[in-house]
């Protein structure tokens, strides 16, 4: 349980760390679209060189980073496999009724990079920015669209709080499990139906845990005048500083690279 | 049963920035019928080290002996474990699931596979030993309990399995003066019954100087000493340093110790000390 590391937050003080939160996720989504613009191999160098800038920059070692992608490998794999079987073309090598062409390969490792390419990058946003400032970020970036019934503050507080709140029911599940697993329960072994029948006495204590902490909390916030989102201040007010401008312009270029790449190769 | 820890290491999250290491090189052993306190400030290990004693967290490294035999990773051999080494968690009344009470407490019987006639008997016995009335209780949903009640229900739902060890991990934790006196009587009585061996997790050093034979201390993931209540809480100094303290009473005779008056330190029950303060006054009128 404890072992899951995509996308946990790691403190730090590097200048990814310090940048506003509004311009890390609007660059990891421009990234994002960046990844699917480009239509050759030659182009991946521009995302490539920016996010391991970027990665540099952080300070997150690597292996941390590529420790993420692992529970994701299978999907990964069964992408490329898919493309390299499914793509007609020229025939490298024939396997029963499927073939293994020349283009299937080639589509497959270039499917197979852009999604290692998006979770680096996603995963780089999360580990770089805690929960706070990340829905912080959100709600300045939603808020323009309040004005045509967006809420942006409860969908930013909805948001805090259930990212608050995982690690907590993780513990408790673990906890849980535990107990139970005292008493001789068995979450390993038997088929899916048993499976499943079997997670009853770790469900149970588990919404119950849920809906008083829900409950709890509602009481506490209450308990503080919470009132929904008008009128609040802040306590830290984001602002764009220097750094955020050179950021953009660093990423501007890449991308300016990365679509002129479509024309030349 | 007997309970040997040798050289016993867990690290949670290895290799990972947030790797840390829970309890290092504990060597502890726990001899059949042994009555032994655990304390410890918060966080300082004692319950990663009690998930060991069942195979519910693997050593990094060392090696867990329970009655000579190495607890290894097989599933079977594990499950038979927990039944002999039966575990009470913190704040046990948050794993209740079942409709009714009977239900749940015979949870543990039914996953060792017994017969119908045999899980009805152990839930009667169990109740009975927890002080809760088969009859009244056994088709009360658990949720309609008090906390002290639903606190029994766990605990029986465990003493259910028929342990050899029991482990109670802050048994009293939240429950008013009543119900907390009512549960240690309880694990006083089970102990004389049953003639367990038990570890008893605590904050409380009241509790632990009245009850224990033996203390064990954690401080930062390591036991820095063992010994009888009455050893370690002469080392008054160290506790305090370590978060811990000492029962009342035997704080008040040190105090009284050092005003210069001549007692005892070695007192740990408000008894010992009337009889001691009682000696001291009678001396003086004698004098």
């Amino acid at each position: 349980m404890r072992e899951i590391t995509i996308g946990q937050f790691i403190p730090g003080n590097s200048v990814i760390h310090r940048l506003d939160p509004r311009t890390k996720i609007i660059i990891t989504f421009a990234y994002m679209i960046l990844l699917f613009v480009l239509n050759n191999f030659y182009g991946y160098i521009f995302p490539v060189s920016f996010i391991a800038l970027a990665i540099l920059l952080s300070g997150i070692s690597v292996r941390y980073i590529l420790k993420g992608l692992k529970p994701l490998v299978f999907i990964i794999t069964l992408t490329f496999l898919l493309n390299s079987f499914m793509i007609k073309g020229r025939v490298i090598y024939e396997l029963g009724p499927f073939d293994i062409t020349y283009e299937g390969l080639s589509q497959g490792a270039f499917m197979a990079i852009r999604l290692v390419l998006l979770i680096v990058g996603t995963s780089l946003l999360t580990l770089t920015t805690s929960p706070i400032s990340l829905t912080d970020g959100i709600e300045r970036l939603l808020s323009p669209f309040k004005k045509v019934g967006v809420p942006a503050h409860e969908l930013a507080m909805m948001m805090t709080i259930a990212l608050r709140f995982i690690p907590t029911l993780l513990e408790e599940t673990d906890k849980i499990m535990k107990a139970q697993m005292a008493r001789g329960a068995d979450f390993e072994s038997g088929n899916l139906i048993n499976r499943a029948k079997n997670l009853v006495p770790l469900l149970v204590p588990l919404f119950i845990s849920a809906f008083r902490r829900a409950d709890d909390l509602a009481m506490a916030m209450e308990a503080r005048c919470y009132r929904g989102g008008e009128n609040r201040t802040r306590m830290k007010e984001l602002k764009m500083t220097a750094l955020d401008v050179s950021t953009y312009a660093i990423f501007m270029v890449f991308a300016v690279g990365a679509i002129i790449s479509r024309f030349m190769w | 049963m007997s309970i040997d820890i040798k050289n016993l290491t867990h690290v949670y999250m290895p290799n990972t920035p947030f790797e840390s290491t829970a309890i290092k090189n504990i060597n502890w052993t726990v001899k059949n019928g042994e009555f032994w306190g655990l304390i410890g400030h918060t966080g300082s290990g004692k319950s990663t080290l009690i998930q060991h004693l069942n195979g519910l967290l693997k050593p990094t490294s060392g090696e867990i002996l329970i009655d000579g035999k190495s607890l290894g990773g097989k599933r079977s051999s594990l499950k038979a474990i927990r039944q002999k080494v039966g575990l009470v968690f913190q704040y046990p009344e948050h794993q209740l699931f079942e409709e009714t009470v009977e239900q749940d407490v015979a949870f543990g019987p039914k996953n060792m596979g017994l017969s119908q006639d045999e899980i009805i008997k152990r839930v009667k016995e169990a109740m009975e030993l927890v002080g809760l009335s088969y009859k009244e209780v056994k088709s009360k949903s658990p949720f309609e309990l008090s906390g002290g009640q639903m606190r029994r229900v766990a605990i029986a739902g465990v003493l259910a399995m028929k342990p050899q060890i029991l482990i109670l991990d802050e048994p009293t934790a939240g429950l008013d003066p009543r119900g907390r006196d009512e549960i240690l009587e309880e694990i006083v009585d089970l102990k004389q019954k049953q003639n367990l061996t038990i570890i008893l997790v605590s904050h409380s050093m009241e509790d632990v100087a009245k009850l224990v034979d033996k203390l064990a201390v954690m401080y930062r993931g390591e036991i820095v000493s063992q010994g009888t209540p009455r050893e370690i809480f002469r080392d008054y100094k160290g506790l305090v340093e370590k978060g811990l303290g000492i029962p009342q009473i035997t704080e008040l005779m040190i105090k009284l110790k050092e005003k210069g008056k001549n007692v005892s330190q070695d007192i740990l029950t408000v008894n010992e000390a009337k009889a001691e303060i009682m000696r001291l006054v009678r001396g003086k009128s004698l004098a």
